[in-house]
């Protein structure tokens, strides 16, 4: 941190961009008079690694590893919004099994997010055990990432067409069994915090935006929702049969950080529902299409085959080639819709990805929240609006 | 020229071919996504009439594109998109315009959507579009000593630039 008198004594406070408080690579230039922010400016591109560049030099399949440096901490959420948009621009649609087990995914993420978001919110406030509690919990979720794939932040579990692999032996129960636990620690937490004097103090009427405003500045995801607006993706456009699951779309109407925190927090039990009845009418098959042109054959086909061998090399060395076109598809991520926009020369790699990140266009109106309140509530709003700098930059 | 598909625009968007009969350049559906290709004189108007008549409450994204190793050859060399998107009528639309090679410029919308400040502001770092009468048209993802605009097609995938002495103040 520095800070020096500025001539018409404002004082000018820098943060960041490496500070406790940013959890990421953000500068914010504040302002201030006495303990009031005036102004503030805002520097991103502190992990700008130019991914939409990086992502035209590579195979389709190839760019899914840089998606998990989007949202690191939902990775798989990323895997499953680009692949989306690649199958889109291909024109197929993935067996029901790969379907269900990228929903269970996406979800179990959202939960991930959610827990790492009000667990970050509550120990820049001070409330330190509820980052333990909820840890332990995601945790847990990561050792079934890292059962289903190898990796536990760096997923890379989809592919276009299908999925690296199916799930192992006994993953459904022990999924059902990590999630029976997780409404108990939501439930500690929420007595920690819900109702708690200093939590609601230090939260409601800070950072608040209306919802026109949202609107304006391009909210999606929980911030939008806590605002009282009822966007959300798997409801308004539902993707891979969200549709048919029961759950509801959680709203709150203040707009404040205390807003944005109980929207989350029940999102994340409906979450459990709908992964609940997921891993109930979880459909037999394969996970792959069967298009030896999109997905790698099976592996004794290969090894048995000339067709098959023929058919391994060929998508190794020259990749998937989609038909000329530009499509646009989005997700539900946690933090909101996020956008692929892609493009293909029919190259084998991308002309164009373009990721549209739900961050960007909301921490572009942090400055607005912030402005007439204290440093310290700063903080907390940043907590809670969710900024992660590898989906802000790219 | 190709022909333009007013039956499908009008069926989407009533009123807009009629607003803007003669600035419609393309119209085309590919996979659900309606795109509409405009003359870049008319943006302002256009994503006006689209937020007030049309209920387009919110642009998600506005970037941009470098078409000059594309097949077949479009019509110039960069392009502005627009995606919109509409609550009430749970309906999308993308709005795309070109821009020259010598001159990639076109009307700032900022004040229409605040969302755009920062998208346009990235589309200048990324592709040197200029967006006109923006309020604050400066690198935004890229540092301040970077030469170039790195999603452009001829710079190299590989144009490393480091920088040598970070900003000290943003300047309030």
């Amino acid at each position: 941190m520095q800070a020096n008198q500025d001539s018409d004594n404002f004082l000018q406070l820098n943060l960041g961009p490496s500070h406790p408080a940013t959890h990421g690579t953000l500068r914010i230039f504040v302002k201030l008079e006495g303990e009031i922010i005036r102004d503030m400016k805002l520097e991103i591109g502190y992990l700008h690694r130019c991914f939409e560049k990086m992502a035209e030099t590579h195979t389709w399949n190839q760019v899914i590893p840089f998606t998990d440096r989007l949202n690191y901490v939902s990775a798989m959420m990323n895997n499953v919004g680009y692949v989306m948009a690649v199958e889109k621009l291909l024109g197929i649609e993935v067996p029901k099994r790969c379907q269900r087990i990228r929903v269970i995914m996406a979800e179990l993420s959202r939960i991930i997010d959610h827990l790492v978001c009000i667990g970050a919110n509550a120990v820049d406030l001070g409330a330190l055990t509820c980052f333990w509690y909820f840890f332990r919990e995601r945790e847990n979720i990561y050792d079934l990432f890292e059962a289903a794939c190898g990796a536990r932040l760096t997923t890379s579990y989809t592919r276009v067409g299908g999925l690296m692999a199916d799930l192992p032996e006994g993953w459904v129960e022990w999924c059902r069994k990590i999630i029976e636990n997780l409404p108990r620690t939501l439930d500690d937490v929420e007595g920690l915090l819900t109702t708690n004097r200093i939590w609601m103090d230090r939260t409601r009427g800070v950072g608040v935006i209306s919802e026109a405003r949202a609107l304006e500045y391009g909210f999606t995801g929980p911030c939008l929702r806590a605002t009282g607006n009822s966007y959300d993706v798997r409801k308004a456009h539902p993707y891979y049969d969200y549709d048919k699951f029961d759950f509801k779309v959680i709203t709150q109407t203040a707009g404040d950080t205390y807003a944005r925190f109980l929207v989350r927090m029940a999102e994340m039990r409906e979450s459990l529902k709908i992964l609940k009845q997921a891993l109930d009418d979880l459909p037999e098959g394969p996970v792959n299409v069967d298009d030896w042109a999109i997905t790698l054959p099976p592996k004794e086909k290969v090894y048995d085959s000339i067709e098959g061998l023929m058919a391994h090399f060929k998508l190794i060395m020259h990749g998937i080639k989609p038909p000329k076109g530009e499509v646009y598809s989005y997700t539900e991520a946690a933090n909101g819709e996020l956008g692929f926009f892609v493009v293909s020369d029919e190259q084998g790699r991308p002309y164009r990805v373009r990721c549209r990140p739900p961050c960007f266009a909301i921490y572009q109106a942090f400055p607005e929240m912030c402005i007439g309140q204290t440093v310290s509530d700063a903080v907390a709003t940043l907590g809670s609006i969710n900024i992660v700098a590898g989906e802000l930059d790219r | 020229m190709p022909e333009i598909d007013t039956s499908l625009l009008e069926n989407k968007l009533p009123g807009f071919s009629k607003e803007f009969s003669g600035e419609i350049l393309e119209v085309r559906d590919y996979h659900g996504d309606l795109t509409v290709v405009m003359s870049p004189k008319i943006i302002r108007k256009a994503l006006s009439f689209l937020k007030t008549q049309l209920n387009f409450e919110v642009l998600l994204d506005v970037f941009a594109m470098d078409y000059s190793k594309f097949e077949p050859v479009t019509p110039e060399r960069f392009s502005v998109i627009y995606n919109l998107y509409s609550l009430s009528r749970k309906r999308r639309v993308r709005l795309k315009l070109y821009l020259n090679e010598q001159n990639p410029e076109v009307d700032s919308v900022h004040d229409l959507y605040a969302s755009a400040n920062w998208f346009e502001r990235e589309a200048w770092d990324l592709f040197g579009i200029k967006f006109l009468d923006h309020p604050h048209l400066t690198r935004i993802l890229c540092h301040n000593e970077f030469e170039g605009h790195p999603l452009r097609k001829d710079y190299p995938s590989d144009g490393y630039q480091q920088l040598r002495k970070a900003s000290a103040s943003l300047g309030l």
